[in-house]
């Protein structure tokens, strides 16, 4: 019985975790080229609404519907985020203030509210949903069963996506470049490095991400779609990036952490056990989010482990 | 063609060292039309008549029968959370958690309300615009204390602290049989709702002919005042001003940075938890958790404050300009009229203005040709901060 709590427990972390897990690794790629992103809440709402719509409203084949929804769900974040990336990057604003502008033009009451009610997708039942698939048809194994080798295509998706961004990070050229154009942007522009290209493309890059993160609430979490659906998971998503010290795995391990508290008080509940009122666990992930913070920045975390050091500050020659 | 090249080579984009007045004044309105424009095409694109829509809007948030006043109730909450984003972003502090702030100041300022029912109005009202500000700063304390001593993240832990203050609203109506709650009656232990406030505690109003004026407004426009004098003609709103621009000259000067942070933080929160006890008092008279998160007055008042580019006399303006786009969103809400073209404006009228912060920043000049031409050799010391955050302040 206990032990069907605990796997139930890691099910659902696992499920709640893997929205995190893509706008997270989206945001730290952009934050590692230097650029600030506090817009995730308001692309993964636009691409939950487009990934949604484009699901509701293409026919053909399932598999191939769910593709261009996700598609659809990755143009919408990035779309997004270009308008940050031209913001922050070419126009050099403030990118604190151009990221929160993002999420208020994309958020709750914004575009996404809005192509939601033209496309009148809102309160409907998805038609198409990523939906568990049995790997190498060891689902029934005990205990590793249900979590390793019984998830969705998606979760599959962003742990391959995970290791792919490690490798890419740490083990290439690019990934190299990359990284000091978030250390030293004068120094890699210096080494013929364009910077504003690289900040660009993993802004751009990040969106999209987001955007799919957005989508794994419509596409297979539960398939419909209302206002403000994904309720600060872009916030959460942009703290773990700090949690994890800029590291896509350190990234993968806190997203399922924070799934897991915020499966633990429905989980509670669904078998009947009342020892606290719900609004203290709903509580309880943010409250988390603090508690992490405040340790990530007190002792030996003062060294900031990974902290691209021109992050937050706009590139230009001319030096202002 | 040549001389169309050398036209255009005479054309230099150079560094201001200062900023006109005009200009803080063309910013922010040419943003306005603009986002108008913009959102204009949004609306043309999905099937809106736009011109009908913004006439629409228009009577709705003005010449309707009581759609000036309807704007003045919208204004007031964002009269408050917009001068507490002004006043916190004008030092570069972050504080967005402006709405956990008003929630706060809501249910202190409800219990205060429902607890000393029997004082004199004029007392009451006045205990409940102290508890307001205490709800509200303590609020706003906690991510003060933690960004100045620990120097962690203020951006994400007001932020977070926006959801348990909302969770802590529906704990005490909701969840719990809490001295918020509506206990008297069967139907209310059924469907909860928050205790009414007696009519004492109702804040009073000012009318003229049909126009009905909130007392709210009248306090926010006073500490609107208030504020605009500190930041502009005290030490404190020097110290404030230096910190914000140069913050590594402020430490060298001997400004006590950490606790201006969380002192400013402490102005922010009041600001706001005064919005919240204005809710109570002048609209809401009682505790709604919903009602409170649904409108979202803590977020729109960044925009306000940013439109109002952080000058807490001209947040004033602007809020009563986002009251109204506000209020006629809501006036106008149905099939026919989109939902979420606010939110959309609002952000389109942020971005705008932060495209627009570059023309106070630069300006373009043409030379004749062949005359020298240099930029200016290096940036005011007080401009260079100004484009970004520091690395440490986003890490730590």
């Amino acid at each position: 019985m206990n032990r069907n709590i605990v796997i139930a427990l890691i099910v659902t972390a696992i499920g709640n975790g893997t929205p995190l897990v893509l706008a997270g690794l989206g945001e730290l790629l952009a934050e590692r080229s230097g650029v600030l992103n506090l817009g995730v809440e308001g692309m993964m709402l636009m691409g939950a609404v487009s990934g949604f719509t484009v699901s509701q409203k293409l026919g053909g084949p399932a598999a191939l519907v769910l593709l261009a929804a996700l598609l659809g769900a990755a143009a919408a974040g990035a779309v997004m985020a270009l308008i940050h990336a031209f913001l922050s990057i070419t126009v050099r604003v403030n990118q604190i203030v151009s990221g929160l502008a993002l999420t208020i033009f994309a958020g709750t009451a914004g575009l996404s509210s809005y192509v939601g009610q033209v496309w009148k997708v809102g309160g409907i039942h998805g038609l198409h949903q990523y939906k568990a698939v049995d790997l190498f048809g060891l689902k029934n194994l005990p205990i590793v069963g249900p979590i390793v080798f019984h998830e969705d295509p998606l979760v599959y998706f962003s742990v391959i996506l995970v290791a792919v961004a490690m490798w890419y990070l740490f083990r290439t050229r690019t990934g190299l470049y990359l990284r000091s154009v978030g250390e030293s942007p004068a120094a890699a522009d210096a080494m013929g490095i364009n910077v504003t290209r690289y900040r660009y493309a993993h802004t751009v890059l990040g969106g999209a991400l987001a955007g799919l993160g957005g989508a794994y609430f419509t596409l297979a979490l539960a398939p419909f779609w209302t206002d403000g659906l994904t309720a600060g998971d872009g916030w959460i998503a942009i703290a773990l990036v700090i949690f994890a010290f800029w590291r896509p795995d350190l990234l993968l391990l806190g997203a399922y952490l924070f799934g897991a508290f915020v499966a633990l008080g429905p989980t509670l509940q669904a078998r009947g056990i009342h020892a606290l009122p719900s609004e203290f666990f709903s509580a309880v992930p943010y409250v988390m989010t603090v508690v992490v913070l405040v340790a990530a920045s007190t002792g030996w975390a003062k060294r900031r482990l990974g902290t691209p050091a021109a992050l937050g500050v706009p590139y230009s020659r001319e030096g202002g | 063609m040549s001389s169309r090249v050398s036209a255009l080579r005479s054309v230099r984009i150079e560094r201001r060292l200062d900023i006109p007045r005009w200009l803080a004044w063309v910013v922010p309105v040419a943003s306005l039309v603009l986002a108008l424009i913009i959102a204009g095409v949004v609306l043309a694109a999905t099937g809106h008549n736009p011109v009908s829509a913004y006439r629409q809007m228009f009577q709705a948030a003005v010449t309707a029968k009581g759609g000036l006043t309807a704007t003045f109730v919208y204004s007031t909450p964002m009269l408050f959370t917009g001068l507490a984003a002004a006043i916190a972003f004008r030092m570069r502090t972050w504080n967005i958690g402006g709405e956990g702030q008003l929630y706060m100041g809501a249910v202190a300022a409800s219990g205060a309300g429902l607890a000393l029912a029997s004082w004199p109005r004029p007392l009451l009202v006045l205990a409940m615009m102290v508890a307001g500000v205490a709800g509200g700063a303590l609020w706003a304390v906690i991510p003060g204390i933690l960004r100045a001593y620990f120097r962690t993240n203020e951006i994400l832990v007001s932020l977070m602290l926006n959801y348990v203050a909302g969770y802590f609203m529906y704990y005490l109506i909701y969840d719990s049989t809490s001295y918020w709650r509506d206990l008297s009656t069967p139907s209310a232990r059924v469907f909860p709702t928050g205790k009414n406030l007696a009519a004492a505690a109702n804040w009073p109003v000012f009318t003229a002919g049909s126009f009905v004026l909130p007392f709210g407004f009248v306090v926010g426009a006073v500490l609107a005042i208030g504020l605009w004098f500190l930041v502009r003609s005290t030490r404190y709103g020097f110290e404030m001003r230096v910190i914000g621009d140069a913050r590594a000259a402020a430490e060298y000067a001997g400004i006590r940075t950490k606790r201006k942070i969380v002192s400013v933080m402490a102005v922010s929160g009041l600001a706001a938890g005064l919005g919240g006890a204005s809710q109570i008092g002048d609209f809401g008279h009682v505790l709604d958790p919903r009602g409170l998160q649904q409108a979202g007055y803590g977020y729109t008042g960044i925009v306000v404050g940013a439109l109002a580019l952080y000058n807490p006399l001209a947040v004033i303006i602007s809020s009563l300009f986002i009251g109204a786009l506000s209020n006629s969103g809501n006036a106008l809400q149905g099939p026919s009229f989109p939902a979420g073209l606010v939110g959309t404006m609002q952000g389109i009228i942020l971005f705008c203005v932060l495209g627009g912060e570059i023309l106070t920043r630069y300006r373009v000049t043409r030379r004749l040709p062949g005359a020298t031409t240099h930029l200016a050799a290096r940036p005011p010391a007080s401009e260079v901060p100004r484009d970004g955050v520091s690395a440490t302040e986003v890490a730590r």
